[in-house]
Order: structure tokens, then C-alpha cells, then sequence
């Protein structure tokens, strides 16, 4: 090791932590806010607290919305609704995009050469599009008509990125080595494969996460996201639009939350990529 | 006496080029052999063909019968058994043959464990932690390396976990394919050590691969070399080493013995 590489380590560490804490507290921050909507809201959220479209005040910290509800509460209700399809929305993405991708590494030439093909013109189409078209065919738009749409548009991205990792990993000589001494694929599937894709799958869950939530916003917003009384942060947006001039803390509130929301994510999954793959752990 | 390995007339084609044309040689129960050439010379193609292990676009024909069961045109149940069983392997670069997220002790106990379950008893908790300590003993590592990622270890630390885990198959052959190329030269003849007396105290047949005269001699009884994927020459390794006859074969001893001189004549 030479001496600018033991100079510049310890900071590197520093502040990779850094990152990681910071998205802890972030997400940490709407997972416990999320949370404690189940159980406590600072006013009921579906009744009037106040005047309408107040400016924030001690008794409503971020005003109040056009029909006099406590604004605040609406946000923290939309940090459970977010991270509720962001969740679902990247296990069931996860779910059928590993075991595709995982397929597709192991399909013959002309079966993986069919299942890319497919994943490729998949990718290609908008995630929010192919959500939009779930959605309009479902009869009615629901929080989990949204979560399988987002979930499913997910799957194609998910599908393609473990069937390249997978493939790389495949080409690896311990896989040579783990088949000569007789291991099932199966085996080689759980113990050597996905462990070792599962550091750069995460990175790419917490990112989807992001995407979910967003689109889900943009849904919402579009009116094919859940519908009301569930306080989503897109149709919390698309309520403000016309009053944006007037009370602007309504398209604001709900911007500072969706970012925070994403920016936290992506903190929090760069860092423990960090931690997760031990090739890259110092010290 | 039957044969533990038994190739004849062993052909590999990928497309229409010929990578190993004809070649037979058979190993009895604890025979040691040297297969040598250079690279691409078709070795390592034929060690993986005796498992069934080649590429897709890799064509053979002729017969390998490996532990009496025919392995050219069997399927992946008949072969699989016969892995690590009755053949395992150790290859040339341990770094890359060890995967890299998983501690070397677990990489040792899953074949422990599978020729457990295919004894038809199970293996785990204490007895697989003795069972996996024994075999750090065996190639002679510090057990405090059980929790150790491939990683953090040298190379030479690395090529003993990789024969641990074909020692943990209990095979009756060990193939070992270019075992010490990737290795300094001090490492190297430990490890060469290590092999001559594991495949003693083990009661294993040794198929030991390698381009490297001197190497194979210190391990193998007996040698064929094999030269653009025909075998040019096969012997006891001494006949072989001291009069060899084909053309390609003194070219080979002479380099080794050129080698030698020069290292000599350096002060």
C-alpha cells in the first residue's frame, strides 16, 4: 500500500458512514412518522381542524388544505402510503424479476435469446406507461392495483439486471469448481449465485424504491393512484395545483417529503452496499 | 484389474477444429499420472471432459469410464454423483476458484456436508465444525482462518482451502489442473508437499496436470504428454525425463534442463 493509499483511507471510510447514516435517520424519519400515523395523527385526517387553506401556524405546523384538514397529518399519512408501494411494489418486481432473470441465465440460447428480447422492448416502454396501462385495466383504481402495476413494470428491469449479473457470475471459476465436486444447480443458485449479485441487485432495489414512490406520486397525481381518502403525496400535489400561488406550503410540503423519501433510499443503499460486500469492506 | 479412469480414443471438437485427437490412457486405484504439455495442448479440456464438465460447444466422442460408469453422452443425473465422489478437483487459480462472499470454512463444509448426505447421514453443528478443523489440519492452516474471506488470505492459504474442499469429497481421484502455476515459488513446493502427502495418507489416484517438467516429476509416477491434443509420449516418469524419445519431449526436458544450468551458473 503506498502512502497517499493510507493517507486518504480513513476519510474515504468517514465518509462513506456519513452517507449511510444520513439515509438512515432519512428513512428512519418516515418509516417512524409512517408508522406512527397507524396509531396517532396530530388531528383526525379526515376532518376539518381549522379555516381553509390556512398559512402554517403553531397549531397547524404546515397549514391547512381547501377543505380546512390539518395538512401536516396528510403528509405523514402519505409517507405511509409511500413507503407501503414502494415496499410491495419492489418485492413483487423483485420476485418475479430475480426468478426470471435467474431463468433466463440458465434458459437455452434461443429461450434467453427470446426472454432478453422481450425485457429489452419491456425496459423501452416508461415504467409509469406500463403502470398506467394495469392500472386502466383494472376496473377500479386501487392502492394494490397501483403496487402490482408498479411492481410489474419493476420486474422487467429487476429480470434484466439479474440475468446479467447471474450470467457473470456463472463464467466464474467457482462455479466450475462447485460443479466438479457436485453441486445441484439449485444449490449453486442459492449459495453461490445469489449471494454473490445480491450487493448490486440491493443497490438497485433501494433505486427502483425511489422510482416506485415517485411514480406512485405521478399516478396519484394522474388520478390513478390510490384513490382518497388515502393521502398520497402526488394527489396531495394535484390538489395543490390550483391553489400553488395562494398557499404555496401545499406543493411544497409534499415535494420536501417525496425527495427526502428518495434521497434517503439511495443514501441508505449506497452505504450498505459498502458494508454488505465484504471485498470492499476495509479494516 | 478394473480401472478407476479409463479413457480411450477420447476426440474433442469444437466446430471444426480438433483440440484432442485420439488419446487413451487409463489410471488404476491410487496410480499417479502426469498429464503435460503446453497451454493448449488439450489437458485441461480432457480433465473436464472425464466429469462431463465441457463447454456446450465442445463436441467429444470416443469413451471415458470413469469409476465403471461411461460419462461421453450420460446425462447430468448419472454424471453428478459421480462428481466430487469419485473424481474432484483443484485448479489453477485459487483466488477465483473460491467464491469471494463466502467464509472458507462454509466453503469447506458444503462438500463436507453433501458427501455426508450421500452417505445418507447428516452432518452438521459440532461434528461439522470438527469435520472442518480436521481438514484445516490436514493441509495444515490455523484454525483461526476458518472465518476468513478468500480475500484476506494468501495465495498459498488459498490453494490449501481449495484442497480441503476436494479433500472434503473424499474422491478416489484428485484432479489437479495447473495446481501451483499460479503460485511463488517457495509456496510452491509446500503445496507439492502438501499433495504428494495427502494423495498418500488418502489413498488417492492423482491425475496432476501441468506444463511444468521439474514440477510433475517430484509428484507422479508415470507421464503422457500430449502435444497439439495427440499423446507424443507416455512412460515412467524417469524413462520419460531421461530418454525421451519423441522429438517434442527432449525439447521440453531440454528447456527444463537449460533452465536448471542457467539458474546454476547464476551466482
Amino acid at each position: 500500500m503506498t502512502a497517499i493509499d493510507t493517507a486518504t483511507a480513513p476519510k474515504r471510510r468517514s465518509a462513506r458512514s456519513y452517507t449511510l447514516w444520513l439515509g438512515i435517520v432519512l428513512v428512519g424519519l418516515h418509516v417512524a412518522l409512517g408508522l406512527m400515523t397507524l396509531v396517532w395523527t396530530p388531528y383526525d385526517p379526515t376532518g376539518m381542524s381549522g379555516g381553509r387553506l390556512e398559512a402554517p401556524s403553531w397549531l397547524h405546523w404546515a397549514g391547512t388544505d381547501r377543505l380546512g384538514r390539518d395538512f401536516l397529518t396528510q403528509i405523514l399519512i402519505g409517507s405511509r402510503i409511500a413507503l407501503i408501494v414502494g415496499t410491495c411494489a419492489v418485492a413483487i418486481g423483485a420476485v418475479i424479476g430475480v426468478t426470471l432473470g435467474i431463468l433466463a441465465a440458465f434458459a437455452t440460447k434461443f429461450l434467453d435469446d427470446a426472454l432478453a428480447a422481450t425485457l429489452d422492448i419491456l425496459i423501452a416502454f416508461p415504467t409509469l406507461l406500463i403502470a398506467m396501462l394495469v392500472v386502466a385495466a383494472s376496473d377500479t383504481a386501487t392502492l394494490w392495483s397501483a403496487i402490482l402495476a408498479l411492481g410489474i413494470a419493476l420486474s422487467a428491469i429487476v429480470a434484466r439486471l439479474t440475468r446479467i449479473l447471474a450470467k457473470r457470475v456463472l463464467l466464474m471459476d467457482y462455479i466450475t469448481a462447485a460443479r466438479t465436486s457436485g453441486t445441484s444447480w439449485p444449490a449453486i443458485v442459492f449459495q453461490h449465485i445469489l449471494p454473490n449479485i445480491w450487493p448490486t441487485l440491493s443497490v438497485s432495489f433501494a433505486l427502483q424504491f425511489g422510482l416506485a414512490a415517485i411514480a406512485e406520486a405521478s399516478l396519484s397525481y394522474l388520478g390513478l393512484g390510490a384513490p382518497p381518502p388515502n393521502a398520497s403525496w402526488g394527489r396531495l400535489l394535484q390538489e395543490a395545483q390550483g391553489t400553488v400561488y395562494t398557499a404555496p406550503i401545499g406543493a411544497i410540503a409534499p415535494g420536501i417529503a417525496l425527495v427526502t423519501l428518495v434521497i434517503g433510499v439511495n443514501l441508505l443503499a449506497d452505504g450498505l452496499r459498502d458494508r454488505i460486500d465484504p471485498t470492499r469492506r476495509r479494516g | 484389474m478394473s480401472q478407476l479412469l479409463d479413457i480411450t480414443g477420447l476426440t474433442l471438437r469444437a466446430d471444426d477444429t480438433t483440440l484432442v485427437s485420439n488419446l487413451s490412457f487409463s489410471m488404476a486405484p491410487g496410480e499417479r499420472l502426469g498429464l503435460i504439455g503446453e497451454s493448449g495442448s488439450g489437458k485441461s479440456l480432457t480433465a473436464m471432459a472425464t466429469t462431463g464438465l465441457l463447454p456446450t460447444s465442445i463436441k467429444a466422442s470416443g469413451s471415458i469410464v470413469l469409476g465403471g460408469q461411461e460419462v461421453v453422452g450420460a446425462s447430468e443425473r448419472v454424471l453428478n454423483p459421480l462428481r466430487g465422489k469419485v473424481a474432484a478437483f483443484v485448479f489453477q487459480e485459487p483466488l477465483t476458484a473460491l467464491d469471494p462472499l463466502m467464509r472458507v470454512g462454509k466453503q469447506i463444509a458444503e462438500p463436507l456436508q453433501r458427501r455426508a448426505r450421500r452417505d445418507g447421514a447428516a452432518l452438521d453443528g459440532k461434528a461439522l465444525d470438527a469435520a472442518i478443523l480436521e481438514l484445516f489440519n490436514d493441509v495444515s492452516l490455523p484454525e483461526r482462518l476458518v472465518r476468513a474471506y478468500p480475500h484476506e488470505m494468501s495465495g498459498g492459504q488459498r490453494q490449501r482451502i481449495a484442497i480441503a474442499m476436494a479433500l472434503a469429497c473424499r474422491p478416489q481421484l484428485l484432479i489437479a489442473d495447473e495446481p501451483t502455476t499460479a503460485l511463488d515459488v517457495t509456496t510452491q513446493a509446500e503445496i507439492l508437499k502438501l499433495l504428494d502427502r495427502l494423495v498418500r495418507e488418502h489413498n488417492m489416484a492423482l491425475l496432476f496436470i501441468s506444463h511444468d517438467l521439474p514440477v510433475v516429476a517430484t509428484v507422479v509416477d508415470s507421464v503422457v504428454v500430449l502435444r497439439k491434443g495427440e499423446a507424443v509420449e507416455r512412460g515412467p516418469v524417469r524413462e520419460v525425463f531421461a530418454a525421451p524419445q519423441h522429438e517434442y519431449t527432449q525439447t521440453l526436458v531440454a528447456a527444463a534442463h537449460a533452465f536448471d544450468t542457467a539458474l546454476e551458473g547464476t551466482p
